[in-house]
Formats: structure tokens, sequence, C-alpha cells
């Protein structure tokens, strides 16, 4: 679960990792006072307007019909409430979002902590992570802070640092100095460093999150060292574990019918193409995905079922998958080990026959306990709902539905 | 001839008494698996399904002389049982479990590697010899007594294949589900390795996805060690870059961690590879022709 810049700030601030501080706002007046609150109480002039979305790329990207960008510096309170103005509620469009962009309803009044000093500010690059291979976690980090860390990793790989943490000792003080010492730090900015490092590990550790990313990790003009961002992903499995992280998460942030489906227990994932899937299971449902284009189509989605095909999960699959107009044909493909195909074909005809008015084919592919029997219920119902048992008379049928639209 | 589990395998189920505990035991004692008992910590010396419940493993091992366990127990005690059951002796350890949390399947993954266990899963359908054992949540009847050899990360996927092969008249030595967690106990590689090794196995069917690097790992080893042909299929070649599509682990990463890569891998070292699920089945039939 990805939550914001501002709500992972908290959470790091809470282990004692130092990150730049703000107050976040929802209004142009309530960005002016924050911007006052930041000014008073970090003893910042001028502060940072960050528009809050989970996606990275803000400070390139742009708001739509304008050429102001997701993170921009304010120099006075009524500077930071004309940025908001035009930042909250304009839709952001960054690398990361795609073309539609994501809608702005939060901002960050964050310090400016790129101030003088006595040395050069200095911006690093650094992650924890799982690293599937070895099956522990990873620290990464590197001296290219700021930059866009996969094209570090492509033209300056050797630059690229890893520390792996033991699972049961955790991570220990000699590592947390050679991560310092790598980054070429001495002096107060390497204890800084030592600090940072050790409290991000716990942070993570505790929170039982899947990813930290912080890019920038900066080095002050009087050496600190502090979190400008942080996205923060928590491991969904254990919620459970930390009840409070619930509440974080911005619904606003989800594609609308994939939080829709979610209430039906039913795993959807929307795509671009022009045929969509139901299916029981995630690698079958990947696999009916890719059948679908072998047959010439597209896939209009992922669904994944799950073990229970009854009819009121049928019917809800059906009112997703038709909610998106570039659907020319649904093909459901269930394979009954547990669950019995003719319940599924019977749920197939009572969720048809309760939505009605279906213009689109379907194709329904059921096989597995009772394939025979549920073939027949669906042949037999007077719909125009084509069946079929094997996945290859399936992938006809889709061809053959395609070409039909086509020529209509 | 065939891995892992066998007509003498003597199975405890962990969660016994529990809804699905209790619906796939019956299955799996009805398919004629050796279900020595079941263990409920607290509902020691009751009777569930005419056989004993424990409240230990190390006491299903000790008095019911259990080899193999499978576990149903709920996520969040998930990681506990299947410590337990390595501690106890266990050999082989079935995890059906879906939603683990990654940081106790690091911590399992740590401790196991003190003890003589292997861990098949989490979040896997389990495992199973055609007419021996099953052990897992698959429908035993599409199932048939042979010598090709499934491993596969995805569930109903691997039935799809299995039921393919079988209507072909090509019959499974074992069919292993290894589960689609980034954590998980087996590897495509170890699965592969052990049907190599397994005198009846003729061909191997290896089932991936998109996410990780095990199935380049199983292709590397299949070119270098590889004594039997091998049929593959990698399930999400649409999938778009960045969404997990179900499967925690199944999320493309990098340009070199799609489907298509993983594919011209496998065909490189020598993998009969099928772009379509459909061709699975057939494909193994011509190979082993």
């Amino acid at each position: 679960m990805n939550i914001h810049e501002y709500q992972a700030k908290e959470i790091l601030k809470s282990y004692g990792v130092a990150v730049q501080n703000g107050f976040v706002a929802e209004t142009p007046e309530e960005a002016k006072e924050a911007a006052e609150k930041v000014r008073a109480e970090y003893n910042s002039d001028w502060c940072v307007i960050k528009a809050q979305i989970h996606a990275g790329g803000r400070g390139k990207g742009k708001i739509v019909g304008s050429e102001q960008r997701g993170v921009q510096v304010a120099k006075s309170p009524e500077g930071a409430q004309d940025i908001a103005k035009n930042m909250l509620g304009g839709t952001l469009v960054t690398i990361q979002t795609g073309e539609a962009g994501k809608l702005v309803s939060k901002v960050l009044v964050a310090q400016d902590v790129f101030y003088p000093g006595a040395s050069e500010p200095k911006e690093y690059y650094m992650s924890v992570l799982l690293d599937r291979a070895t099956k522990r976690n990873v620290i990464i980090y590197t001296t290219e802070g700021g930059m866009d860390i996969e094209e570090v990793a492509e033209h300056s790989p050797e630059k690229i640092h890893k520390e792996w943490i033991h699972p049961t000792t955790g991570l220990q003080p000699f590592q947390a100095r050679k991560i310092a010492f790598n980054l070429g730090l001495e002096g107060t900015a390497f204890k800084e460093m030592v600090k940072f490092v050790t409290a991000l590990y716990r942070a993570y550790d505790e929170t039982d999150s899947a990813m930290f990313e912080i890019n920038p990790v900066l080095k002050t003009s009087d050496d600190k060292i502090i979190a400008v961002d942080a996205k923060v992903s928590l491991d969904e499995n254990a919620l459970f574990r930390h009840k409070d992280f619930l509440e974080l998460r911005d619904l606003a942030e989800e594609d609308p019918t994939e939080v829709e489906a979610g209430k039906f227990n039913l795993n959807y994932v929307k795509l671009d193409g022009n045929v969509g899937c139901m299916v029981n299971g995630a690698g079958l449902a990947m696999a009916t995905m890719d059948i679908i284009k072998l047959s010439g189509g597209e896939p209009a989605n992922f669904l994944d079922v799950g073990g229970t095909a009854n009819a009121e999960t049928v019917e809800a699959g059906f009112r997703i998958i038709m909610s998106d107009p570039n659907v020319k044909a649904i093909l459901i493909n269930i394979f009954g080990g547990i669950v019995r195909c003719d319940r599924v074909a019977n749920g197939v005809v009572e969720a048809y026959k309760k939505i009605g008015d279906i213009q689109i084919p379907i194709i329904v592919r059921l096989q597995g306990t009772n394939a025979e029997e549920a073939k027949r219920v669906i042949d037999e119902s007077g719909l125009k709902v084509q069946s079929a048992i094997v996945l290859k008379e399936a992938a006809f049928l889709v061809e053959k539905v395609l070409k039909e639209s086509a020529q209509a | 001839m065939s891995i892992l589990v066998n007509k003498n395998s003597r199975v405890v189920v962990q969660g016994f008494t529990g809804n699905e505990g209790t619906f796939h035991a019956t299955q799996m004692i009805e398919y004629g698996t050796h279900v020595i008992g079941g263990v409920t910590p607290g509902k020691g010396g009751s009777v569930h399904l005419d056989r004993p419940v424990f409240n230990t493993v190390e006491e299903a091992v000790k008095q019911g002389g259990a080899n193999v366990s499978i576990i149903f127990v709920p996520p969040a005690f998930a990681a506990d049982a299947i410590m337990e059951s390595a501690d106890a002796g266990i050999g082989v350890i079935v995890a059906i479990t879906e939603g683990i949390p990654t940081k106790d399947m690091v911590m399992v993954r740590e401790y196991l590697q003190s003890k003589n266990s292997r861990l098949i899963g989490p979040n896997c359908p389990g495992i199973i010899t055609p007419g021996e054992a099953k052990i897992g949540i698959m429908p035993g009847f599409i199932f048939k007594k042979g010598n090709v050899g499934v491993v596969s990360k995805s569930g109903t996927l691997t039935y799809e294949a299995v039921d393919q092969l079988t209507k072909l008249g090509l019959g499974q030595s074992t069919a292993i589900g290894i589960g689609g967690d980034p954590i998980i106990g087996t590897t495509t590689r170890e699965a592969i390795e052990l049907f190599m090794n397994d005198p009846e196995t003729a061909g191997i069917v290896m089932i991936g996805e998109i996410g990780g690097g095990m199935e380049a790992e199983a292709a590397h080893w299949i070119k270098e060690f590889g004594t039997k042909p091998v049929v593959g299929f990698i399930a999400g070649q649409t999938a778009p870059p960045g969404r997990r599509m179900g499967h925690a682990g199944a999320i493309v990463g990098g340009k070199d961690d799609t489907a298509a890569a993983k594919m011209a891998i496998m065909e490189s070292c020598g993998i009969h590879v099928v772009a379509s699920p459909a061709e699975i089945g057939q494909r193994m039939f011509d190979v082993l022709k």
C-alpha cells in the first residue's frame, strides 16, 4: 500500500529519522498559515510547496493548463498561497502518472533545506527493500542523489552500492559506518549519516514496509543528514499488525473501479484493450490475457474472481467489466476444481438475466468438475452466450467474435 | 517413482479443525492420502474426521509418525506453524496459507537454513503424486499417474496444464505448485533438479509468470545439467509494467523482467517454450513422441 510523502515523513520522524519538516494544507489559506508556521518553527523564510500525489517525477511534472511544476519554491507566505491556489484542484502530469495525470487535493508546505552555510549541500540516494534473490532486505545507496535511479543503474552501475541485512541480527553498526564511508562523508556529517541509516532501517523493519525510497537524502550546508523526499510502501499482508496505518490509505489515489471490485473480493486491474476477461486464479488470469492477445484482441483487464465464483461475484464482475466502454467482448475462463462448473454456469445465467440488456458477445469457457453439465446449462439457457470446454476452442471463439465485430 | 511425496507420506494437518483444514483434509483422505491426524493447539486429545488431534506437531511426529505437514492456519500464525513443523523434524512442509507478511517469511527462510525440512509454498496449491498422495487443495480427479513432472507458480493454471496432459494420455509423476509469493520455500530450479533426478520422470512442464528471476535461474541450470526435455510457459506476456497481477510476486520490474525476456532466456537454454497456454500439453506430447 502506497502512502503520501507527508504521511511517510510522519512515520520516519516517529523513528527518529531526520526529515525536511513541513505542514500539510488542503486550501490556499491553509498553505499560507503553514508557510507562516514553517517560518516560525523552522526558521525558514522560504518554503517549498509539494503536490501530494502517489507518483514520482513531481518536480519535473506540470499542472495541466499551466507551466507550473508539482514542486515549487515560495519566498513568502503569500507566495505559498498563490502557488497552492494553482496546484490544489489541478491535475498533475508526471512521467509516472500517465497522460491522465492525478488530481492534487493536498500540498505539503515544507522548509527550505538548501540554505547557504559552511559547506556545499550534497544529495544522495537511498532505498530499502527485499532482495528476492538473497531473500534478505537490502539497502541500496549511491552518491548520485536527486536523479532517476534507473538511469544511474544503466549508465554508472559501479556507483550503486548494496548492503544486505541479516534477518536475525539486523543492521549492524559496521554496516552503517560502511555506508557513510562509501558516501564519502567525514566529521559531523559522517556521524549524522550513521544515525540516519540506523534509524531508517529500524523504521523499515518495525513498520513491515515493502519499500522505502529516499531521494534525495540531503547533507545540508551545516552537515545535517535529512530525508527531503520519502516514498514508503507498506506490506498489505502485514496491516493486521498496524491497524493505525489503515487510515493512511487514500482511495482517491486508486482507480475507482478497482476499489469497487475490491468490495466484492475481486482482484481487478484495468488495462487498455477491447476484450474483457473474468478468471479464477491469478496465473490463469494472466494466461487468459495472453490468449486474448494471441487471438487478435487486447486484454481490457485483469480480473481474478478467486476461489468462489458464484452468481453474486460473477454479476459484480460483469458490471465492472462492462463499465469500460472499450470492451467489445468478454471471455469468462473458469477452471473448476473445488468450485463446481455447473454452479458457475448457473451463476453466469442468473447474472446475465439480472443485468438484462447485454449487447456484447460473451464466451464462457468452463473446465473441470461437471464441465459437460455446465456447457449444457449455458447452451440451453437461450442466452447469446457461446460456450467452450477446451481452452483452444475459447481462443478460436474470441478470434471469431472479434472478426465479426470488425465487419459489423 | 515420484518426488517428495508418495504412498509412504504420513501427513499431519496444521489448522485441522478449522473450516479450510476440515474441508481439504476430507478431500485428501477421500483421495487416499495417509492423513494421520492434525494439530490444533488446545484441542489435543480430541478426535476429528476419525483421526487424533494433537496439541503440537512434535506430538504428531512422536505419536502419529508424521513426516509431511500441510498448513491451513491464518496468515498471522502461519510463519509460526511452519517453524513448528521444521523444529519437529517434518521433512516436507506444504504451506497453503495466502497473505503471510514478507517479514515473517524472511525469518522463516533464515530459520529453515539450519533444519532438514523442505518448505513448499506458501500461497500455493500444494503437491500431488497421482494415485499415491494429494497434499494440497487441487482437484484430484484431473490427475493421472504417469511420467511428466509439473512445476508451477500458479494454482488453476497448473490444473489447466495437467488437464491438457491427462486428456492426451500423459500422466504425471508428481505435480508441485511452488506458490506466487516473493519468498517461497522451494524454487523452480530446485523442483526441476528433483525431477531430473527422478528415474520415473521423462519430461518436465515448467510454468512461470512475470516477476523475479526464478525461471531464468532454472533455465541456466537446465542448460548446464538438464537431461530431460522441458516445456515452458510464462504467464503475463500482456501484463503492463509496475502493476501487481494478483500474486504478490507477479509484477514486471525492469525491462529485463518481462515475460518476453524470460521466454527468450528459456528458449536459449533449450527449453521448448510455448506462447499460448493452450499448447502446453500438445507440445509435451510432441516432444515425448
